[in-house]
């Protein structure tokens, strides 16, 4: 935090532009801000780190295996769909 | 079967935000049965994900409101709630020298405990905490993986509120697991 000239966002307002950043909906000098911010503030870029482990941890909370039974039960929905027998 | 296999757990997700999660998965499956009948009149104007989806979300929200559970789509007008992190974080508006900056900064977290269980039931944990509509977007966002585009046809809304939800999601995510990540006890 030694170069007060080039931090003309605060880290409270950073923090509240972190989504934005990611999504790349900053403007162009929006941008430039943040980035200039962060390479000034080890703080904010520790929060941008803690952000982008809690979107990949969440990622894992997926589990795209389909259990057995509920797998069965579908199957026989589209047979009776198939066959005609679903109203 | 691999557009259900592809889908259906996502959709059974969902559900649960709205409807009790022993029902979730009969809601799906009654969205199964509305996409094979309404296959015909699916127009291609949306993706097939987002029209599935919509289906899902419109059986969801009938029963629902038939269960009595129904939960309004929540404004986004900004409460202190909200804020990503808590003001007595940063040092105040009038300080001398450096106004609005962490007044300690936020401590490194540990990357054991990134790949934990107890870390993945926090975040579960945290997520069933949300209001609804930031829960919808963070799990079709960060946890089936889905564009921004893709949610927002899904769940038809513009590209800057689907923002705002889910910056507000990550932030408390974030907030709800911060103690134990920098090294706290497990709650």
């Amino acid at each position: 935090m030694s170069n007060e000239a080039s931090m003309d966002i605060t880290c409270q307002e950073l923090v509240e532009l972190v989504t934005d950043y990611l999504e790349g909906a900053l403007s162009h000098e929006d941008r430039t801000r943040f980035e200039q911010h962060l390479v000034m503030c080890g703080g904010c870029k520790e929060y941008l780190r803690e952000m982008r482990k809690t979107i990949a941890i969440s990622r894992k909370l997926s589990d795209e295996d389909l259990p057995a039974n509920v797998r069965d039960d579908l199957l026989a929905l589209f047979r009776k769909w198939k066959a005609g027998s679903l109203r | 079967m691999s557009l259900v296999e592809r889908h259906h757990r996502a959709m059974v997700r969902l559900a649960g935000a709205y409807v009790p999660s022993a029902v979730a998965e009969e809601v799906a499956q009654e969205a199964w049965i509305g996409v094979v009948k309404g296959l015909h009149k699916f127009e291609g104007r949306s993706s097939l994900k987002a029209w599935i989806f919509r289906i899902l979300i419109n059986c969801a929200q009938f029963r629902g409101l038939r269960e009595a559970r129904a939960v309004p789509f929540s404004a986004l007008e900004c409460d202190a709630q909200d804020r990503a992190v808590p003001e007595e974080r940063f040092l105040d508006a009038e300080h001398p020298r450096w106004p609005g900056h962490w007044a300690k900064y936020p401590e490194p977290w540990s990357d054991q405990r990134l790949i934990s269980n107890e870390t993945l039931a926090m975040v579960a944990n945290a997520m069933e905490g949300l209001p609804l509509t930031q829960r919808e977007v963070m799990r079709l966002r960060d946890v089936e993986g889905w564009t921004s585009a893709e949610v927002c046809e899904a769940l038809e809304i513009s590209e800057a509120n689907q923002r705002v939800l889910l910056h507000r999601a990550r932030s408390k995510v974030r907030r709800a697991i911060e103690p134990y990540m920098s090294g706290g006890e497990a709650p």
